[in-house]
């Protein structure tokens, strides 16, 4: 009798809050004080007014929109003690990191802050959602201040109206932070959501590495994630920024990445693109001060019935800068991937050097590598160069690797690690590398069982 | 049974037939000189006794210690304890030394074993040093940007890595340096003895006076046309490859 009215009293809770659907929810509800609230009643009413997506879109051709249904999915669903103490347990990085956060369907997790000597020099490190109502000022300098402009500008809104988790790091000017700052994003359950952010502002002669990383707690767990990054580089910064993305093969991922590279800045950022039914990735690198440099690379694994959608943008405002882009692709079973990359340089951006590259790799005769580069140049003296390649394993390479005794799966699995790998290198940051590296290494193992 | 044995091979490429029944015999123990001149089909056997999917074998047997190896796969006739060393090595680019060389002694374990690296690393550098090859090779990927005489000393790496039964050396004085070619053959010889049989592949004879061979078999048009002793080597350089087309042309008249 007691244990019935108990159960009735749980089933009540459950049902007390649902999360909402996510066509349905409104701005993700705020409090007045907090720094996001009026910006996310703005960013819902324009996901609202902005129509889907259309394959006529140029910015959406090649893309599979049958595939893209937010009406499943709900808001962020609340996770109970036990899953969020075994996601944490299973956020597991680089062996040496100058800071952790875990955040579990936007909620945060875990937070191992580093040390106090940073915190002395005016590093600030916080979740999003803390600094946007801590600082304010330096928070709505940057959030979201670059449109989206490769055709996910409803996403963009979406995510805008929603997001609470995520990293805000800003390094004051000649700081060098040594160790990789890492953030963890995980989807839990199946038909959540999550809206991930990373806000970097690296002021002049700073220095920062950062990596992201997405997954789902299970491999049939549905969800959708929509997340985006801000990277800001000041004159002479130094940012590496990873987004390592395993997201379950179910689950439904768009990821939105804008950088802007000052004077004589480096910007190196890297996709590593390994799970979801469907992701789409779009950045953009806007050269905005002379001598910038923006390297974009992205390794992509794909099989089943994956889609893997990529659009880019090499953005030359002003004179004197270079950008450099390598796509490496490695496609198995109907897997589906999509780069389309546009390079502009504006009037007056001479001496522009911009490079682009994208390679895929078949493993099957039904998977599919659709590639359309692109080149808009009103300047005069620049240099810009772009290739898309699409091959199979060579032959002859495949017999010398038998020819040693190394089976079959294996020696494919060695061909295409090293195919991947030059991407990894161009990093410049072994430790990292390795990892990524282990991710791949882990996908290929999942399948060859 | 100690033999690999090549009986009446026929192999083709595409309609064409290129090795018209060969017969060979290596006992372990053994090095078996094939000379030939070009396109009398050298590369073509090693390429059908190592399993390469472009060549057809028609007809006749591969024996490894008596078991027919014709059917299986590359890597499986490998691991059967063939080696092949290649003409022209290939590039595997992104992939390191080090990492293909743990593949295919892993490959060699029983299933669930794990290789144990250290011991690995240390077999690899003794091997290495020996081969007067430097560490940084470990790290470099296969054979990328080598020149001929890393690649040829790579080749010899392997096999003294991967302890075949059998070794088939194509070509492998092509490319090579007075230098180059002395490490390469340094090497080989090394790794005869009572365990290993060798059959030598190659155009010029210069290289039998580094890789003294048992035996010297000459072929001509897919087929082994004489065999003798070392001398014979010496007469081949002295005369030609002519003389001896000249004769087989003579004893195909005579039996007309």
């Amino acid at each position: 009798m007691s244990s019935a009215i108990l159960e009735a009293e749980r089933m009540e809770q459950t049902i007390a809050a649902p999360p909402a659907n996510l066509l349905t929810a409104g701005p993700l509800t705020r409090e007045t004080s907090d720094g996001l609230a009026p910006l996310q009643a703005k960013a819902w009413e324009r996901f609202e007014s902005i129509p889907m997506p259309l394959r006529t879109n140029e910015e959406w051709r090649f893309s599979n929109l049958k595939r893209i249904n937010l009406s499943v999915y709900t808001q962020p669903v609340a996770l109970d003690q036990a899953a969020a103490e075994s996601l944490v347990a299973r956020s597991k990085g680089l062996e040496k990191a100058a800071g952790r956060l875990v955040f579990g369907n936007d909620e945060l997790l875990s937070n191992e802050l580093f040390s106090e000597s940073l915190r002395q020099k005016g590093v600030i490190w916080l979740p999003l959602e803390q600094a946007a109502t801590e600082h304010p000022e330096l928070f709505s300098k940057y959030f979201m201040r670059e449109e989206a402009i490769l055709g996910g500008q409803k996403f963009a809104a979406l995510h805008q109206s929603q997001v609470r988790a995520g990293t805000f790091l800003y390094v004051p000017r000649g700081v060098e932070i040594e160790l990789p700052v890492e953030s963890f994003h995980w989807l839990h359950g199946a038909g959540g959501s999550c809206f991930p952010h990373t806000l970097i502002v690296a002021e002049e002669m700073s220095k920062v590495t950062v990596v992201d990383y997405f997954q789902s707690d299970s491999e049939d767990s549905e969800g959708f994630a929509c997340g985006m990054n801000d990277l800001w580089l000041g004159a002479g910064a130094n940012v590496t920024y990873v987004c390592a993305q395993k997201w379950s093969s179910k689950a439904l991922a768009f990821q939105i990445n804008s950088t802007v590279v000052g004077r004589d800045a480096r910007a190196v950022a890297l996709n590593l693109n390994l799970g979801a039914s469907l992701a789409r990735t779009e950045s953009v690198s806007r050269l905005r001060g002379q001598g910038g440099r923006s390297d974009m690379l992205a390794v992509s694994v794909a099989d089943e019935t994956q889609e893997l959608d990529q659009r880019t943008f090499q953005i030359h405002e002003v004179r004197n800068t270079s950008s450099d882009l390598l796509y490496k692709n490695s496609l198995d079973d109907t897997a589906r991937t999509i780069f389309a990359g546009l390079i502009r340089v504006d009037p007056g951006a001479h001496q522009t050097d911009a490079y682009q590259k994208v390679r895929n790799l078949l493993l099957s005769d039904e998977s599919e590598a659709n590639s359309a580069p692109g080149l808009e140049i009103e300047a005069d003296d620049v240099r810009c160069t772009h290739g898309a390649t699409t091959g199979q394993i060579d032959a002859e390479e495949f017999f010398y690797l038998l020819s040693r005794g190394i089976q079959p799966k294996e020696a494919r699995k060695l061909i295409v690690h090293g195919f991947l790998q030059e991407v990894l290198d161009r990093l410049g940051h072994a430790a990292i590398a390795e990892l990524l590296s282990e991710m791949v290494h882990a996908k290929f193992d999942a399948k060859a069982r | 049974m100690s033999s690999l044995v090549i009986k009446d091979l026929h192999v083709s490429i595409g309609d064409k037939e290129i090795i018209r029944g060969l017969s060979l015999e290596i006992p372990k123990g053994e090095v078996h000189a094939v000379m030939g001149p070009n396109g009398s089909g050298k590369s073509t056997l090693s390429k059908a006794i190592g399993g390469h999917p472009d060549y057809t074998i028609t007809s006749g047997e591969v024996l490894l210690d008596g078991e027919n190896i014709i059917g299986m796969e590359p890597d499986v006739r490998a691991r059967k304890g063939l080696f092949l060393a290649f003409q022209y090595p290939m590039e595997i680019p992104g992939v390191s030394n080090a990492n293909f060389l743990r593949a295919a002694v892993q490959a060699r374990l029983p299933e669930g074993e794990e290789l144990e690296a250290t011991e690995f690393y240390a077999a690899m550098y003794e091997k290495m040093d020996f081969l007067e090859i430097p560490r940084t090779f470990t790290s470099r990927s296969v054979n990328e940007g080598f020149s001929g005489g890393e690649k040829k000393r790579n080749e010899i790496l392997q096999m003294a890595m991967l302890e075949p039964r059998y070794a088939i050396l194509d070509e492998t004085d092509s490319g090579l340096d007075i230098d180059a070619l002395k490490i390469v053959s340094n090497g080989v010889n090394a790794l005869r003895g009572p365990n290993l049989g060798v059959l030598l592949i190659t155009h010029y004879q210069r290289l039998l006076d580094y890789i003294v061979p048992d035996y010297v078999h000459v072929m001509v048009a897919g087929r082994i046309v004489q065999s003798g002793g070392k001398e014979l080597a010496l007469e081949l350089e002295e005369k030609g490859y002519d003389f001896i087309r000249e004769g087989i042309e003579e004893s195909a008249s005579a039996v007309l």
